[in-house]
């Protein structure tokens, strides 16, 4: 789909955040949450790879590293569609605001780099409207690196990217495989209309901008729990 | 059983036909990293609806390409160590939406693609698929899905050698499965689809819709329908000589299509 959600008439509005590990996106979306949350607005938040009903396949097949860049790229788009199906639909027709942290841009950046073909990846997820707004957090690749490195020595296998055989050490394998991410990344900036925030700087000049950006794009009264009329 | 089917065919032979290769590819982007001239072996695929006695055929084209020599292994559905028992649990509840238990079976197909099919080829294996991306396409083009996306999603296939669909009426099937079992299956009987409350109606008319999809998507894919109708042993000669033909390089495929 090329729609947003906006476009294609919805009450509510989705907005994904996007970005390596260690771009701080997460924190900059649980910000955004906290502030829609005290001027009580519907809002609802959605992880990546968080279905219940898809979970323990995708863990049995990490922990056993059962997956290839194929089967990787369809359990995460089965995770997904069961999301967007039964969770984000339906809220965003009841006039939700949708935060995800994560969106098939995800899947285009990583799949691709794990050498599914960039167009069966976005066919997979062709089912799903775009975002209304979604922010890019761009931080220099060491400084994500960084964030990573020095609070969770422990890197997964296949977060690391072990599987595409890069490097037999986990820390370089992981620094080619966010290096590889963050190019594909760029290259998607203009064509979905990624609004790039600059991720280096300190997280309340990037909540600030984050917040103004949302004020301003959104009509943000219409999203309240308790709409006030004008009478 | 193995008595009988000696019986009746000649005696094996000891110099055995080696199947030649053949030029393979993938419907689609295929699997990525896949070395396809690397494949000796061949897929040959039955398709069928539950009760068209594609298990019975399976069962006795193993036994006899073995009789030939050629080591054969058994693939199906929902067998994959990733998500097969996820994927029971999962419809036993009834709470997946189409899209996810579209890509959900898509999972369990690509992983045993990868992990089952393509490395027996590879050893020069014969693999006899029941059921392939045909009957997956087939439920879920009756449930609505796009073509073009379940086009896209299964360009991960690699083409058969031989596709056979076993073709018999909604009518003789719901006789036949109530000589094997009592109970109509839920999922058979497309009774998620609100086609009718009735599960005999139901039934009939989910497995009538789903042998139209079948017919649609044999122009596009063109396998051979095989007439499901008649007895398992005229129904079995059949099949061995085509995949005689498969086999010895010498039968037409109509696989070439595209």
């Amino acid at each position: 789909m090329t729609k947003t959600f906006s476009e294609l008439k919805f009450p509510g509005r989705l907005i994904a955040v996007e970005g390596l590990d260690g771009s701080g996106k997460s924190t900059q979306i649980h910000l955004l949450q906290k502030w829609l949350e005290v001027q009580g607005m519907k809002v609802f938040f959605s992880s990546w790879n968080s279905s219940e009903v898809v979970k323990s396949a995708t863990s049995k097949g990490k922990n056993r590293q059962l997956l290839t860049p194929t089967t990787f790229s369809l359990i995460h788009a089965t995770d997904f569609a069961d999301r967007y199906e039964r969770q984000l639909l339906p809220l965003l027709r009841a006039g939700y605001i949708v935060l995800c942290d994560r969106y098939i841009f995800t899947a285009y950046v990583r799949d691709t780099v794990r050498g599914c073909s960039p167009e069966w990846v976005r066919g997979l997820y062709k089912f799903a409207a775009l975002p209304d707004l979604t922010f890019f957090f761009k931080a220099d690749l060491e400084v994500s690196l960084a964030r990573i490195l020095d609070g969770r020595p422990e890197l997964k296998w296949f977060e690391a990217g072990m599987d595409l055989g890069l490097a037999k050490d986990r820390y370089e394998s992981f620094r080619i495989f966010q290096g590889r991410m963050l190019q594909r990344y760029m290259n998607l900036e203009d064509e979905f209309r990624f609004i790039t925030v600059d991720a280096n700087v300190p997280i309340e000049t990037q909540q600030s901008f984050v917040r103004q950006t949302v004020s301003a794009r959104l009509e943000l009264p219409t999203f309240a729990r308790n709409p006030v009329r004008a009478s | 059983m193995s008595a009988l089917s000696a019986q009746k065919s000649p005696t094996p032979p000891n110099s055995i036909v080696l199947p030649p290769r053949t030029k393979r590819r993938f419907y689609g982007d295929g699997i990525p990293g896949v070395e396809l001239d690397k494949i000796a072996g061949k897929l040959i695929v039955i398709e069928g609806a539950d009760g068209s006695g594609r298990s019975t055929q399976i069962t006795r084209l193993v036994e006899w390409m073995e009789g030939c020599g050629h080591a054969t292994i058994q693939v199906g559905l929902k067998r994959s160590t990733l998500v097969s028992e996820e994927l029971d649990r999962a419809q036993q509840g009834n709470v997946l939406s189409r899209t996810t238990l579209s890509l959900f079976y898509a999972t369990d197909f690509a992983d045993q693609l990868e992990n089952m099919i393509l490395p027996s080829l590879r050893a020069g294996m014969m693999v006899l698929a029941d059921r392939y991306i045909y009957t997956l396409m087939a439920r879920d083009l009756v449930r609505g899905m796009d073509e073009e996306w379940l086009k896209n999603l299964y360009g991960v296939a690699l083409v058969p050698d031989g596709v056979f669909y076993l073709n018999v009426s909604p009518e003789e099937l719901v006789q036949r499965t109530f000589q094997k079992k009592v109970a109509l299956d839920y999922w058979e009987s497309g009774m998620d689809l609100g086609l009718s409350r009735d599960m005999f109606d139901s039934f009939l008319k989910y497995q009538a819709l789903v042998e139209q999809q079948f017919k649609r998507l044999q122009t596009n894919y063109g396998f051979d329908i095989i007439d499901g109708h008649r007895s398992a042993d005229m129904v079995f000669a059949e099949l061995q000589q085509r995949i005689e033909g498969v086999l010895s390089g010498t039968g037409k495929s109509a696989l070439s299509v595209t």
